[in-house]
């Protein structure tokens, strides 16, 4: 049997020693075990252990491992590396301030994360059990709970690129819907008003890329859509 | 001025229906004025001017000038949004912006009834 490997030209910045960053080519052989991008990358890593990424679950889960690969957003670990075009182009995800290699910091994303507060709001006294939906109402939950928070979406976004600080991007926005679909929340108005803003909502023109790119196949456009209908139907 | 994010000026739903209405409008427009032009018997200066005679497509025409200000207007001011941080220029551009989107809506009024 034949050797696999695979080509790779992938972004390297170390603040510490570079003094900007530089595209790396290095091939790297496969075992017949390595199905996956990550796999892939903890063999160059064994190679080369200067080689920085964050990586978790390596099943899609966790969401640690995204980065820019051929151009597009995704998970390392979710994507296969037979039938990506070689040499497979690696670099941080785009938008974000650069930690190393392709560590990006965060910070941004999760502060318009906490800046929709993604937690149910409900001032009633807890139940004994738990708080009840009916299934009709925790249907309209699906495809919302199932983000992972990798930032493929709101780092593919221009409109967030443009505006990190004012605009929530596509996560930070289905998750703000996934709390306003919820029939157990009380806070729909402060949600409402907390996003009627032209920064923190009107800067998605509808684009999609967030669609395009979200390895969970989400949909936030959809999502942003919805909380403009929620909001004609209260100001209408 | 302390150096701090601030967002919060509620404000976005009625520009952003507003955008989508008028651009609604511009493409019913675009049809009838379409169907008025090809009817038109000949190209000169007396039918072109009898057309807008009737005052019914002087109406429209007008409020499609109207349409394309305000969607022009929210378009720009997103693009100075997204490009242009200082707020100071940005206030100025707005301003300038405002001021010649009216100024291009008395213009068009005065063509359109000088026809």
């Amino acid at each position: 049997m034949t050797k696999r490997s695979v080509q790779f030209k992938i972004y390297r910045y170390d603040p510490d020693k570079d003094e900007k960053p530089y595209m790396q080519d290095i091939t790297v052989d496969l075992e017949p075990s390595d199905k996956k991008l990550l796999d892939a990358l903890v063999r160059l890593k064994g190679k080369d252990d200067t080689l920085s990424f964050r990586r978790s679950c390596r099943e899609g889960v966790c969401g640690s491992d995204a980065m820019n690969i051929n151009g597009k957003n995704g998970l390392a670990c979710l994507t296969a590396i037979d039938g990506l075009p070689q040499p497979v182009v690696l670099r941080p995800l785009p938008g974000l301030p650069v930690i190393r290699d392709l560590i990006v910091d965060m910070t941004q994303f999760f502060k318009q994360y906490h800046s929709i507060k993604p937690y149910l709001v409900n001032d009633d006294p807890a139940p004994e059990r738990e708080r009840l939906q009916s299934p009709e109402d925790r249907e309209e939950l699906n495809g919302l709970y199932e983000c992972i928070l990798c930032a493929c979406c709101s780092t593919s976004c221009p409109s967030f690129w443009w505006n990190p600080d004012k605009f929530v991007g596509p996560a930070g926005l289905l998750a703000a819907y996934r709390f306003l679909a919820d029939t157990r929340d009380q806070a729909t108005t402060e949600r409402l008003d907390n996003l009627e803003d032209p920064y923190r909502l009107f800067r998605c023109h509808s684009i999609m890329n967030c669609v395009d790119v979200c390895p969970k196949g989400l949909n936030p456009t959809r999502a942003i859509g919805k909380i403009k209908d929620m909001m004609v139907a209260r100001a209408v | 001025m302390v150096k701090r994010i601030v967002v919060g000026a509620h404000y976005g739903l009625r520009d952003w229906i507003g955008q989508r209405a008028t651009a609604v409008y511009m493409a019913l427009y675009t049809v009838i004025f379409a169907l008025y032009a090809l009817a038109l018997p000949e190209m000169s200066y007396e039918a072109w001017s009898a057309m807008f005679s009737g005052g019914f497509l002087r109406f429209l025409t007008f409020l499609f000038f109207l349409a394309l200000f305000y969607h022009a207007w929210i378009g720009v001011r997103d693009i100075f949004m997204d490009y242009i941080k200082p707020t100071g220029i940005r206030l100025g551009l707005h301003v300038i912006v405002l001021f010649l989107l009216i100024g291009y809506a008395g213009w068009a009024a005065q063509i359109l009834w000088r026809l």
